[in-house]
């Protein structure tokens, strides 16, 4: 991306040694922002890699400006995968993220597309109920929510925290997706529904296709919410440990291992592997999410 | 988009496999959701393969709840692709198939709720019916006026509820301003998306990750033993003795450490919506500012930020909210020790280890009460804007 045209212009009419000086403050801070937000992170990757007892004799950064003398080790992620039910914990969140993930978009696409060309009665009264519930803190919900559950007999099942995460999804969901939908062109609508086409049939075959990128923007926002969630997990689903999630696990670890650094590091690391892989992956589309307005209850 | 004018074809085998599909659909999600109520269904089903594949050993593990959790895990994995994914459609496909086929009369009235109905019934059980049901145990679980005077009156509480102001100001204060001054660096160098890349990543890791990142940052060690918490190292290096930063509550040092750990992962959501408001700053407005012989703080504070207004609010209402309902930081870094609670800690304490429903229903509502001006900021602006938001 070509940022200030406009000073690097300016600059080269005049001496250009001068303006590489005068930019060296600008160029220097900018460098030290990143390093400085870049090192925790850093420190836990190279200490998750070092050997269990190094990491508390000497500093990981130590490690680092030696290399050559410091004894690499994936001894760390094999303890924490086998021994520590990290492995498992992998699968559950997993089989908890995704359809928690799938399931309030399909919702939240139904709703909005009904808000945006349908008309019902209540219909603005009813969006803007959508919109009060964005900032609803999930604090009002635990109480009442986990005593359906326990009526119900899901407490601590996979249903319930997908219908949990779906549930507190959608405000959110269904808010983006509107925005998107109803700024469709109304020709699409006009042609289809002359050719005969249901609602249905316009929904599934233009609307859904054409919305992908608002589609992927909340897909990913909710991917990154449900994985890296703690409270939900800890209220709906902590009873057992052979279903319990990462973010569950590593929590427990803390309160349990708090000074086995080699457990807590590589712990944390393989929990934020999958998140920051799919962050860096589709961030394009995070970033949409992002600027087109975005809060969560 | 426009060419493809499939519905010329007449209803035929589409019309015969909707209703047939619908009620495969709800067979598949009975079973499914049945499977995943019934904790020992998936283990049973594992023991049947196993059965057929003549291995009886494992499939009278498997049913005595031992046996291979791997096969038992997968079989989950799959019935929870089948039925989160595919069910939910075939749900959606159904409800229209069968109000297709209607009288035309109803079916206009009906179809809307086919498409909304499952959504606003969604909303009503999780969030509306609680908000009642929490506002009406706070009241009436127990005492409700000791209910409140508890949490309003005891001295614990209050200095949490001045942590949680702590939260706000400065995390908020911190977050927004940083993110405003990067936006604004990192404007000008050439490496932009790169550098912004290192601010951002943290929004993908969770706070309970997070957490340990930077408990280790804070590690603490007595003086004569090596430090290995890089903020510590550097302190020492200084000439500082070691603090123990998360247990240290004088002038609340301890609380403004776990805020920086929010300042840390908020930085970059603030950085990446007002980077993109500078950018849509016109260059006219800027060039003609130079041109008078404006520099660039004056150019900063006189134009950009004015221009940009419309973001910072956004940012900061947004910002707050995360703010105000912080818990995971707390819960693991702490537990609310060391005089670091904040609201929603200790609404979990009370809700689920001291099982006080209606202590933990106050704080609840407290919360609620907290963001109720930011729902009515963003109520109004949707309503200036019309419907489309």
């Amino acid at each position: 991306m070509s940022t200030s045209p406009n000073t690097i212009k300016a600059g080269a009419g005049k001496n250009q040694r001068s303006v590489f000086v005068r930019r060296a403050p600008l160029r220097f801070a900018v460098i030290a922002i990143c390093v400085l937000w870049f090192l925790p992170t850093l420190g836990l990757l190279v200490s998750s890699l070092r050997d269990a007892r190094d990491i508390t004799q000497t500093g990981w950064w130590t490690a680092l400006l030696a290399p050559w003398n410091e004894h690499w080790t994936l001894q760390s992620y094999t303890q924490v995968l086998g021994g520590e039910n990290m492995a498992n914990a992998f699968l559950n969140s997993l089989i908890v993220t995704i359809p928690s993930t799938v399931i309030p978009i399909t919702v939240a696409a139904f709703a909005a597309y009904a808000f945006a060309w349908m008309r019902f009665p209540l219909r603005r009264t009813l969006f803007l109920v959508v919109v009060a519930l964005l900032v609803v803190p999930l604090q009002m919900s635990l109480i009442p929510v986990l005593e359906i559950y326990n009526k119900l007999g899901i407490t601590n099942s996979f249903l319930g925290v997908w219908l949990a995460h779906t549930s507190f999804g959608l405000p959110l969901a269904i808010f983006l997706l509107y925005n998107f939908i109803s700024q469709l062109p109304g020709d699409l609508f006009e042609t289809a529904s002359i050719d005969g086409a249901t609602h249905f049939q316009m929904f599934t075959r233009v609307v859904l296709p054409l919305s992908v990128p608002a589609l992927a923007a909340f897909a990913i926002f909710q991917f990154l919410w449900v994985w890296n969630d703690l409270l939900v997990s800890l209220v709906f689903l902590s009873a057992n440990a052979d279903q319990s999630v990462m973010t569950l696990e590593l929590s427990r670890l803390v309160g349990g291992r708090g000074q086995q650094w080699h457990l807590l590091t590589a712990g944390a690391f393989v929990t934020m592997l999958l998140p920051v892989l799919v962050f860096v992956a589709l961030q394009r589309y995070f970033v949409r999410g992002l600027l087109s307005g975005s809060v969560k209850g | 988009m426009t060419g493809s004018t499939e519905s010329d074809e007449p209803l035929g085998w589409r019309s015969f496999l909707m209703p047939v599909g619908a009620i495969l659909g709800l067979a598949g999600l009975i079973i499914g959701v049945w499977f995943l109520v019934d904790r020992q269904a998936a283990p049973n089903l594992a023991a049947v393969f196993f059965d057929v594949l003549g291995n009886p050993g494992e499939a009278t593990a498997l049913r005595a709840g031992s046996g291979n959790q791997v096969v038992v895990k997968a079989v989950l994995v799959v019935i929870a692709l089948v039925v989160g994914v595919g069910g939910v459609w075939l749900f959606y496909a159904g409800l229209n198939a069968v109000t297709m086929r209607l009288p035309a009369r109803w079916r206009g009235r009906l179809l809307p709720l086919v498409f909304v109905g499952p959504a606003l019934a969604l909303l009503t059980i999780y969030l509306v019916w609680p908000l009642v049901a929490t506002v009406t145990k706070s009241l009436t679980d127990g005492d409700g006026v000791a209910n409140y005077r508890w949490a309003l009156t005891d001295p614990g509480n209050q200095s949490m509820y001045f942590n949680n102001v702590l939260w706000l100001v400065v995390g908020v204060a911190g977050s927004v301003g940083l993110g405003l001054l990067i936006a604004a660096l990192m404007d000008r160098v050439k490496y932009e998306s790169l550098a912004k890349t290192f601010i951002f990543l943290p929004l993908a890791i969770s706070l309970v990750g997070a957490s340990v990142i930077w408990r280790f940052v804070y590690t603490w060690r007595p003086p004569s033993q090596p430090q290995y918490g890089l903020l510590n190292a550097a302190w020492q290096a200084f000439g500082g003795t070691p603090v123990p930063w998360i247990q240290t509550a004088d002038f609340h040092l301890n609380t403004f450490a776990l805020i920086f750990i929010l300042i840390w992962l908020q930085t970059g959501f603030a950085m990446v919506v007002l980077s993109a408001a500078i950018k849509g700053v016109p260059a006219e407005l800027t060039e003609a500012a130079k041109l008078d012989g404006a520099t660039e703080r004056q150019l900063f504070v006189r134009i950009t930020v004015p221009m940009i207004k419309g973001s910072l609010i956004t940012v900061t209402i947004t910002t707050a909210i995360v703010v105000l309902k912080v818990f995971d930081i707390v819960y693991v870094m702490t537990g609310g020790r060391y005089d670091t609670d904040v609201v929603a800690n200790q609404m979990f304490i009370q809700a689920f280890q001291a099982f006080d429903q209606g202590r933990a229903s106050v704080l609840a509502v407290i919360l609620f009460v907290a963001v109720l001006p930011l729902m009515l900021i963003n109520l109004r602006n949707i309503q200036r804007g019309g419907l489309a938001a």
